[in-house]
């Protein structure tokens, strides 16, 4: 009985303080509402990033060709080899025959020239298509694939493709380094504007303490507090990142000047992302609250 | 029996300064005691530490069977429900009325909503205030917010009241109407009572125990002490 008496009064005080500091709520909010702005698009930004890379790096692919003379006993060794690469997660095995089929389909060109030629004489190689689960080790995974009996050449895209996963390496640390950075900031700055709604009551604290209230019972409407100000202060960014993403992505067909950077589906992301700015706010108002109040409980 | 004991303690603020050297005291249940004293004598670091605002720098406190010096910050609340506190400055919420500022008290320790009215208006009865329950302190007087403070402080039916100069704002008429209620109060519930005050008229009148602090150093302890100027 006792513990929800005491939480029903903290909710009651919650919502009488903000209403009672109306101006200074306003100030708590307003800071958490444009610093919640910046984190959104902060957050946005990251998971488009990370998005467009995964997919990018999905479709790699190494190519392994088999010496022209392997057999099908060569190929089963050779398949049974890959097996035993940890990096290798699938594999498919195209046979010259099967190669020579597809680049007649692509060309009459190469229809016309590769019908010259009989099964057995054919200058086409046997393949191998292998799909990595670490494209940062694509590199060695490739050096050991060349290493296996009967495996002639080995491509990836050396070079263009080694840059282009450093650079992704690199723009996915910025980027959680960057949100990271800001939600400490959105902190900070939310501790400062609570501070001064609770300095005003510093009197009203003091009583408490005075009369026999235990801290946690002092603390509580005020985080409480600071949690209704941290969900009025995401509900603008709310909109803002349902309506703003949704009108971003249309108006760039879901690309962004390539096909090869593509955005995210707005659903479910959108949801996802308002859930994230929502929980960041209240959590940022919890915190920020209980520890601007610390400073007066230590009476 | 003692409420209150006090050993060896001493008091020294981190300016360096010593408020208070080497004290011993016992203080019995039910008793009414002045402190009195010179400004900077100590009466109100003493005060202080009974009721953990300060700390005491040596020597040990020990109210109602806690040890005061010894409580941790976040435990002190278990000794303030014992005791009740009146200030010079009544301290009150002044955007709540008089009811809501006696209720506050037990509000925030949880206590359940019938036995907050029913004590709460048998405290303002006590200091003669059940009549201006929804008044606000703005348009009470000083004596009778001090009045309201002092119901505050006994709502929760304490072992042990500490006034620290509650008659310093008020004129000598109010102030002897604040004696009466605390002589009642000491009385009828008999709460132990603690007052430090440098007001003669009231010392004398009351006929109390005394105790008389120079520069930190306690100077006597009288029963039924006066005010001695020289002392100070």
């Amino acid at each position: 009985m006792k513990p929800f008496r005491m939480l029903a009064r903290s909710i009651r005080d919650a919502f009488k303080s903000v209403k009672r500091n109306f101006s200074l709520s306003l100030a708590s909010v307003s800071c958490i509402t444009i610093t919640l702005i910046i984190v959104a698009i902060a957050i946005i930004a990251s998971f488009n990033v990370q998005n467009f890379t995964k997919e990018i790096e999905k479709d790699l692919t190494v190519v392994a060709f088999l010496n022209n003379d392997a057999t099908e006993e060569d190929v089963l060794n050779v398949e049974n080899a890959l097996k035993n690469i940890k990096n290798v997660d699938t594999y498919t095995f195209q046979s010259k025959i099967e190669v020579k089929e597809q680049m007649q389909q692509e060309s009459e060109i190469f229809n016309a020239v590769l019908d010259t030629w009989e099964d057995n004489e054919s200058p086409l190689k046997d393949t191998f298509q292998i799909k990595v689960k670490e494209v940062e080790e694509i590199g060695t995974t490739a050096e050991q694939i060349k290493n296996i009996d009967k495996v002639s050449v080995v491509r990836y895209g050396e070079g263009m493709v080694d840059k282009m996963i450093s650079a992704f390496t690199s723009i996915k640390k910025v980027t959680i380094v960057v949100v990271v950075a800001l939600i400490i900031v959105t902190v900070f700055l939310i501790i400062n504007t609570i501070k001064l709604t609770i300095d005003n009551r510093k009197r009203e604290i003091g009583i408490m303490r005075v009369v026999g209230a235990s801290n946690i019972t002092i603390k509580t409407p005020f985080v409480i507090e600071g949690m209704i100000l941290g969900l009025l202060g995401s509900i603008i960014p709310v909109i803002f990142t349902t309506y703003g993403y949704l009108a971003f992505y249309q108006h760039f067909d879901g690309y962004l000047y390539s096909e090869l950077i593509q955005l995210i589906e707005p659903e479910p992301f959108i949801y996802n992302a308002s859930i994230i700015v929502v929980a960041i706010g209240i959590l940022v108002g919890m915190v920020g609250s209980a520890s601007a109040v610390r400073k007066y409980l230590k009476i | 029996m003692d409420l209150i004991r006090i050993k060896n303690v001493e008091k020294k603020y981190k300016n360096g300064v010593t408020a208070i050297y080497d004290l011993n005291l016992a203080i019995e249940k039910g008793a009414f005691v002045f402190v009195i004293g010179g400004s900077g004598s100590g009466k109100s670091t003493l005060i202080k530490m009974l009721y953990r605002e300060e700390k005491p720098t040596k020597g040990q406190i020990i109210v109602g069977g806690l040890d005061v010096a010894k409580l941790r910050n976040r435990k002190v609340y278990r000794l303030r429900r014992k005791l009740g506190i009146v200030f010079q400055n009544f301290r009150l919420l002044e955007k709540q009325t008089v009811y809501e500022n006696v209720a506050f008290a037990l509000e925030v320790i949880g206590a359940p909503k019938d036995e907050i009215r029913e004590k709460v208006l048998k405290a303002l009865e006590d200091v003669g205030l059940k009549n201006k329950l929804h008044n606000y302190p703005d348009q009470l007087s000083g004596g009778e917010q001090q009045r309201v403070a002092i119901a505050r402080a006994i709502v929760n039916d304490p072992k042990l009241l500490l006034c620290d100069e509650p008659t310093g704002n008020l004129d000598p008429e109010r102030s002897m109407e604040i004696m009466k209620v605390l002589d009642d109060i000491n009385k009828s519930r008999g709460t132990t009572i603690i007052m430090a005050t440098h007001d003669k008229d009231i010392v004398d009148k009351m006929k109390k125990q005394v105790i008389t602090l120079k520069d930190g150093h306690l100077v006597n302890f009288k029963q039924k002490g006066t005010y001695n100027n020289e002392a100070i």
